[in-house]
């Protein structure tokens, strides 16, 4: 079956091929394992970026492929970085307190060590206590199966509501930007348990590797990050390549349709948030140790509504647009606005990218959305239909 | 004779408009029947509270052998239950091919899981090119629907329709913008379903009725206003004042 | 009051014999004349009492002299003189008590007495009792607000003296009430007390409350035995009830000395590891010390080695605890005085109540209007047309910085405002049309893409400002008679500035039902949504329609961001701070409907204010539940308040 469905969509093996090779160069090249080339940091960044990629491609399968405009789905990559942001901080405060407390005369006791990992951890909020959420921390096993529980359940009950009260369209849009909102601003209290506008920061070491060196952790999460995408993709691949995908294309195109087929459209529609949701957590997760800090500003509805630019830009419908507009629109920016980009003076007037940057990518979507509703992906059928004129590309489209 | 669908003092009114005001009617599980009306009589309204569409105020609508109401039930389930329905406007899945689209309808488990994990099996592929070649697209199987013709699309959503192996199907105006050959054609089908299963037209087009040859109900104002044969209603004097005297 | 006075005098003239030729000013300077050359604040009061109680006439011109730093002591005998500087730095002298010219003397043989502001203010407070019958007005107001910021027993009986001759009827009244509160705290007859406290338990005001709390202030006193009889108990308390909890008695008595303190496990670790002996505390190694168990066992061994004190048990603790009683004690011995003030302050809480609830109203009825204004201009675009335009809130940060703009061209507050309403109005009315005609009109049949396209407009427009404007805040000031706030009472107060807004939000409801309901254009609107292609065959052109409803929904936005800009920080965020709650109002109100945007922003607004008033700390959590709550409520109206029904809603 599977030589079947590889066959049958030529875009899988192509996109996978060039995610290995892609991985092989960066790894020969890197600071960590190969010619050092390429700096631990920019690995970082392009850890981060495919870590992005597979978000974007959660984000077609619900967009793109079912019509659910949701601009939640950050939301859900945040919280998949906070869960196991609790475990990576607990867990690297409790080695540094252990050792802070090894010479003194008498052992600390369990509660003492608590209380000091407490007073280290939320002291910043003005507090010392652990909330509640916080009683999993000291387990690994159970913070990454939160990653993908805490986002999957969130998604489950406000999909559940949202669509058994048929909100559809736009307004399903603006329901789920306020649910994101209503996060963050959750999130930005102190008393939310999980340090306020301060976030979980330090996420970058990882606790029971401070004998590996940095660089090569670095390796670590980009091979992770870049086997999540592949498998992200393959399952999403493989999920819009079945039956269910003609249901869920279905269900974009004319909802009622497939109503009156027999199938519970509110079912699909939650099948896929859910599932989107849960592997929008998991890119969270390995993002969020490659970025250091997690904090509620991430969440901010703005971000959710980014990642819908970065697929519309890539073109929707197709996994691999969503991959190429995480990836360019994303490195584009990091460019245009780490200050790198050259000026340009016009004589009158210099304009600086750092401050343009943003004006740009405004207006360069509303001239996407406008003049090319395919996206950059859109490019590929140009080849594709000159070699096989008339047969359409796997995506529908 | 007995009735696969019972609907029975059903009202509904919109924004203090009656619909549908009191209206009833029966059909019976191999049964062809016509429904006319001028516009406004509240033929579509019916076929929308028939498929859950639309919650009636007041009424009740039994389906089939064990009497269960629909009115609880939700469209997806109703069309579990046995009704498919034709809209209109031809609607099918335009960016999918033939296929998909016969494959999507086609009888099978509809739940998110299982669907996910279905595989389509020779007796499918042998019910898709069967129902294909019933419809005249055989030659169109790997097409995106999209790019038929209208008549196509037509034919396409029916066979979907016939996909679902429904025990009542709601056809609305399927013959509308259709060549006469076409129509000949679609006339062909729906009698041919008519033989194993209950089947309702809306039709405006009265020679298109006389051809299906069957019971015709005549709806005004959200009402029945005479039932039987064509000729009969036709010389009924409410039904000649109700279409000409408007 | 005479008799005291008669008294006084006679204590003056036998006083005055020491002091031979010297008036009674003189006298009473010379008695505190240690106090008045150290000049401390800390120690001058009595100094300034005596000649403020002494009823000599010339007492308020002596202490004006001492204030101004006017008073001199003459080297030679050490008396005090009123002086004035002459052209060549020598001071010419005046007795204090005659007036009389006492000659020039050079800089060395007088010394000036200089008060310092300290000594200066408790001058200025003794000196009010003098000016309350001032017979300038102002002085007596002036008078009035030092005694109610610092009342005292002796301006009482001044005070009443002054009542009946003040010609003010204001100024009077002011003076009745201040006599009340005085009367409720200095005055020595109970009884009249008590009538003060019921005349003034009609009231709110924070000066009656403040009055009459410390009245009521108790003090948790613990005895050995029964309370004494004279004193004035507010309640008993046990130890382990909810108003004190063991821990808390027992400190009490640790704290007065009469039990010995607990250990404490912080205790108990210092004390383990002050005898760590080879490895092992008391018998016990000390890496197993990792439980407090295992902590107390060794503990418990030092202990029976003598090394440290022994544990106090919970039994111990509560026989010590049960010898003492535990009371809570009134301040003010009189329970007749406490009873009275209790209820008072009773009443008092339950009229605030009920005025804090008023307050909340007007509170939740500004929010309601700002929430209106924000969304209104969106109800138009959203609501009616049904476009779904992100960069609504930017349309409101242009009308915000238009106002600035021309705030910076227009100095006049009230002109500038009256100016750039309209301006603003025309401004975005603009905006919006382009943005129309360049982008929305191609993508009527593409909701989803509007938005994202018009986000795009939005991210734009917002780093644009940051470009233009930078990212500090800029000001958007109100004129100067929208400063101040209406005030009902204490507890009841609203700033002009809302009711403006509010004013505003009026207005523009008015305005905008007018315009939909009433004009060709609202007409035309309506028709060319509901159907465009019928409206079109009936001679309406949809692109013009469209585009002059889009700019109308636009303006608004503009003229609101000028209203909003007010009150709110001008910065390139204002609009984005907007936008998520003015959409959630239009929906939740019922889309295509201007009554149910006020209805969804009076529920928003209400729900905000209400869940605040609970957890008045923390408004971001308000905003969280809100949300919430407003995702829930569309599960019961998905279509919101005012909801259209039938066919014409569509699906």
């Amino acid at each position: 079956m599977q030589q079947g469905f590889l066959s049958k969509n030529p875009s899988v093996p192509v996109f996978l091929g060039i995610l290995a090779a892609f991985t092989l160069l960066i790894t020969l090249t890197a600071e960590g394992t190969g010619t050092g080339a390429v700096s631990a940091t920019f690995v970082k960044v392009l850890g981060r970026t495919l870590c992005l990629a597979l978000i974007a491609v959660a984000m077609d399968l619900v967009w793109g492929y079912t019509g659910i405009l949701s601009l939640g789905h950050f939301a859900f990559f945040g919280l998949g970085g906070y869960m196991i942001g609790m475990w990576l901080m607990y867990q690297r405060t409790r080695d540094i307190v252990v050792a802070s407390l090894a010479d003194t005369p008498i052992p600390a006791t369990e509660t003492e060590i608590n209380d000091a990992i407490g007073n280290q951890i939320f002291g910043v909020v003005g507090s010392s206590e652990f909330p509640a959420i916080w009683v999993f921390a000291d387990s690994l096993p159970i913070q990454l199966a939160l990653v993908v529980l805490v986002p999957g359940v969130l998604a489950l009950v406000f999909g559940w509501l949202a669509f058994r009260a048929r909100v559809t369209g736009v307004y399903l849009s603006i329901l789920t930007q306020a649910m994101t909102l209503a996060l963050a601003l959750y999130l930005f209290q102190n008393e939310s348990g999980l340090r306020g506008n301060n976030g979980l920061s330090g996420l970058q070491n990882i606790p029971g590797l401070e004998a590996v060196p940095p660089a090569t952790v670095t390796m670590w999460f980009f091979w992770a990050s870049a086997l999540a995408l592949g498998l992200g993709y393959l399952l999403a691949a493989w999920i819009v390549s079945g039956k269910f995908g003609s249901v869920i294309r279905g269900i974009r195109d004319n909802e009622a349709r497939v109503r009156f087929l027999g199938y519970s459209v509110e079912a699909y529609k939650l099948t896929v948030f859910t599932l989107t949701a849960c592997i929008a957590g998991v890119a969270g997760a390995l993002y969020y140790p490659q970025a250091g800090i997690v904090n509620p500003a991430e969440i901010a509805p703005i971000a959710s509504i980014y990642l819908a630019v970065w697929v519309a830009i890539g073109g929707r419908g197709r996994l691999y647009g969503a991959v190429i507009g995480a990836v360019v629109v994303s490195m584009l920016s990091t460019w245009f606005t780490g200050g790198r980009a050259p000026d340009i003076n016009l004589g009158f007037y210099t304009i600086k990218w750092v401050d343009w940057w943003q004006v740009a990518l405004g207006l360069s979507f509303v001239l996407v959305t406008l003049f090319a509703p395919k996206g950059i992906g859109g490019l590929v059928d140009i080849f594709t239909d000159r070699r096989k004129a008339g047969v359409a590309g796997e995506a529908g489209k | 004779m007995s009735t696969l669908l019972e609907v029975s003092g059903v009202s509904v009114t919109f924004d203090g408009f009656r619909a549908i005001n009191n209206l009833s009617f029966q059909i019976g599980p191999a049964e062809m029947r016509a429904i006319i009306g001028p516009n406004g009589a509240g033929k579509t309204t019916f076929m929308d509270i028939v498929t859950g569409k639309t919650k009636p105020d007041e009424g009740r609508v039994i389906w089939g052998d064990e009497n269960v109401s629909l009115l609880k039930m939700s469209e997806a389930q109703i069309a579990r239950a046995g009704i498919g329905r034709k809209f209109q406007k031809p609607t099918v899945f335009e960016e999918q091919t033939v296929r998909a689209n016969l494959l999507m309808a086609l009888k099978h488990e509809r739940s998110p899981l299982q669907v996910l994990f279905f595989k389509a099996g020779p007796t499918d592929a042998e019910r898709v090119e069967e129902l294909a070649a019933e419809i005249g697209l055989t030659e169109q199987l790997e097409r995106i629907s999209g790019e038929l013709s209208h008549g196509q699309k037509q034919w396409l959503e029916i066979g979907m329709l016939l996909a679902q192996d429904p025990r009542l199907l709601l056809v609305d105006e399927p013959a509308a913008g259709m060549t006469p050959s076409e129509r000949e054609h679609t006339t062909s089908l729906l009698v041919q379903a008519a033989k194993t299963r209950a089947v309702v037209v809306v039709e405006h087009d009265m020679e298109f009725v006389r051809r299906l040859n069957c019971k015709v109900t005549v709806l005004h104002e959200g009402s029945v206003l005479a039932e039987g044969g064509l000729d009969h209603v036709t010389q009924n004097q409410k039904v000649i004042d109700v279409y000409l005297g408007r | 009051m005479k008799r005291i006075l008669l008294a006084f005098w006679a204590v003056l003239l036998w006083t005055g014999l020491a002091y031979a030729q010297t008036g009674p000013l003189q006298t009473i300077l010379q008695e505190n004349r240690d106090l008045i050359e150290k000049s401390s604040r800390q120690t001058i009061q009595p100094a300034i009492n005596a000649i403020a109680d002494s009823g000599v006439p010339g007492a308020a011109d002596l202490l004006v002299t001492w204030e101004a730093r006017q008073m001199y002591l003459r080297d030679s005998d050490g008396l005090f003189f009123r002086g004035v500087e002459e052209a060549d730095r020598n001071t010419r002298l005046f007795d204090l008590d005659t007036g009389e010219d006492m000659g020039v003397y050079e800089r060395g043989a007088v010394d000036q007495i200089r008060p310092n502001s300290g000594v200066q203010g408790l001058i200025n407070a003794a000196l009010v009792r003098f000016r309350l019958s001032d017979p300038d007005p102002k002085a007596r107001i002036a008078a009035l607000q030092s005694l109610e910021r610092r009342p005292d027993a002796e301006s009482l009986e001044l005070l009443r003296d002054s009542i009946p001759g003040d010609p003010d009827p204001a100024i009077k009244a002011r003076k009745e009430r201040l006599e009340r509160l005085l009367t409720i705290t200095y005055d020595p007859d109970e009884s009249a007390r008590i009538a003060a406290i019921e005349e003034m338990s009609s009231e709110v005001a924070v000066d009656v409350r403040a009055a009459l709390n410390p009245l009521v202030a108790t003090q948790t006193r613990v005895f050995e035995g029964a309370v004494p009889a004279d004193l004035n108990v507010a309640r008993m308390l046990e130890p382990g009830s909810d108003a004190l909890s063991r821990e808390a008695a027992y400190e009490m008595l640790v704290a007065a000395g009469n039990a010995p303190a607990r250990i404490t496990p912080a205790d108990v670790k210092a004390a383990l590891g002050e005898h760590v002996d080879g490895g092992l505390v008391g018998g016990v190694p000390v890496h197993s010390l990792i439980t407090d168990e295992a902590r107390y066992g060794a503990y418990a061994a030092l202990v029976r080695g003598g090394l440290v004190p022994p544990f106090l048990t919970d039994d111990d603790v509560e026989r010590t605890l049960a010898a003492y009683t535990f009371a809570e004690i009134y301040s003010d011995p009189s329970p007749a005085i406490t009873d009275a003030a209790g209820d008072a302050l009773e009443k008092i809480e339950l009229k605030v109540g009920l005025y804090t609830f008023v307050d909340l109203v007007l509170d939740a009825l500004s929010l309601t209007s700002i929430y209106f204004l924000a969304a209104i201009g969106l109800a138009v675009t959203f609501g009616v047309m049904g476009v779904i335009n992100m960069a609504h809130g930017e349309f409101i940060m242009m009308g915000a910085y238009t106002g600035y703009v021309i705030q910076q061209i227009i100095p006049d507050h009230t002109i500038s405002i009256l100016v750039a309403l309209p301006v603003a109005f025309v401004v975005t009315f603009l905006a919006g049309v382009l943005l129309e005609r360049l982008v929305i009109r191609w993508l009527y049949d593409r909701p989803l893409e509007t938005l994202l396209a018009t986000f795009g407009v939005s991210i734009a427009l917002q780093q644009l400002a940051k470009n233009i404007f930078g990212t500090q805040a800029r000001p958007l000031t109100a004129p100067a008679w929208l400063d101040g706030a209406v005030t009902f009472n204490d507890v009841v107060s609203i700033s002009s500035i809302r009711v403006a807004i509010f004013v505003l939000a009026a207005i523009f409801f008015a305005l905008v039902l007018l315009v939909m309901k009433r004009t060709r254009l609202g007409l035309e609107t309506r028709a060319v949504t509901q159907n465009p292609r019928m409206a079109a065959s009936m001679g309406i052109d949809p692109n013009r329609v469209n585009m002059l409803t889009f700019g109308l929904g636009s303006g608004i936005a503009g003229v609101a961001g000028v209203a909003i800009g007010l009150f709110a920080q001008v910065t390139s965020e204002l609009g984005q701070a907007y936008i998520v709650q003015s959409f959630m109002t239009v929906v939740v109100g019922g889309v295509g409907n201007i009554w149910g945007t006020l209805a969804g922003a009076a529920m928003i607004g209400s729900l905000q204010k209400g869940i605040e008033f609970f957890n008045p700390a923390n408004t971001l959590a308000a905003q969280t539940y809100m949300i919430v709550f407003i995702i829930i409520f569309i599960q019961f109206r998905p279509r919101g308040i005012i909801a259209l029904r039938g066919r014409a809603a569509g699906d």
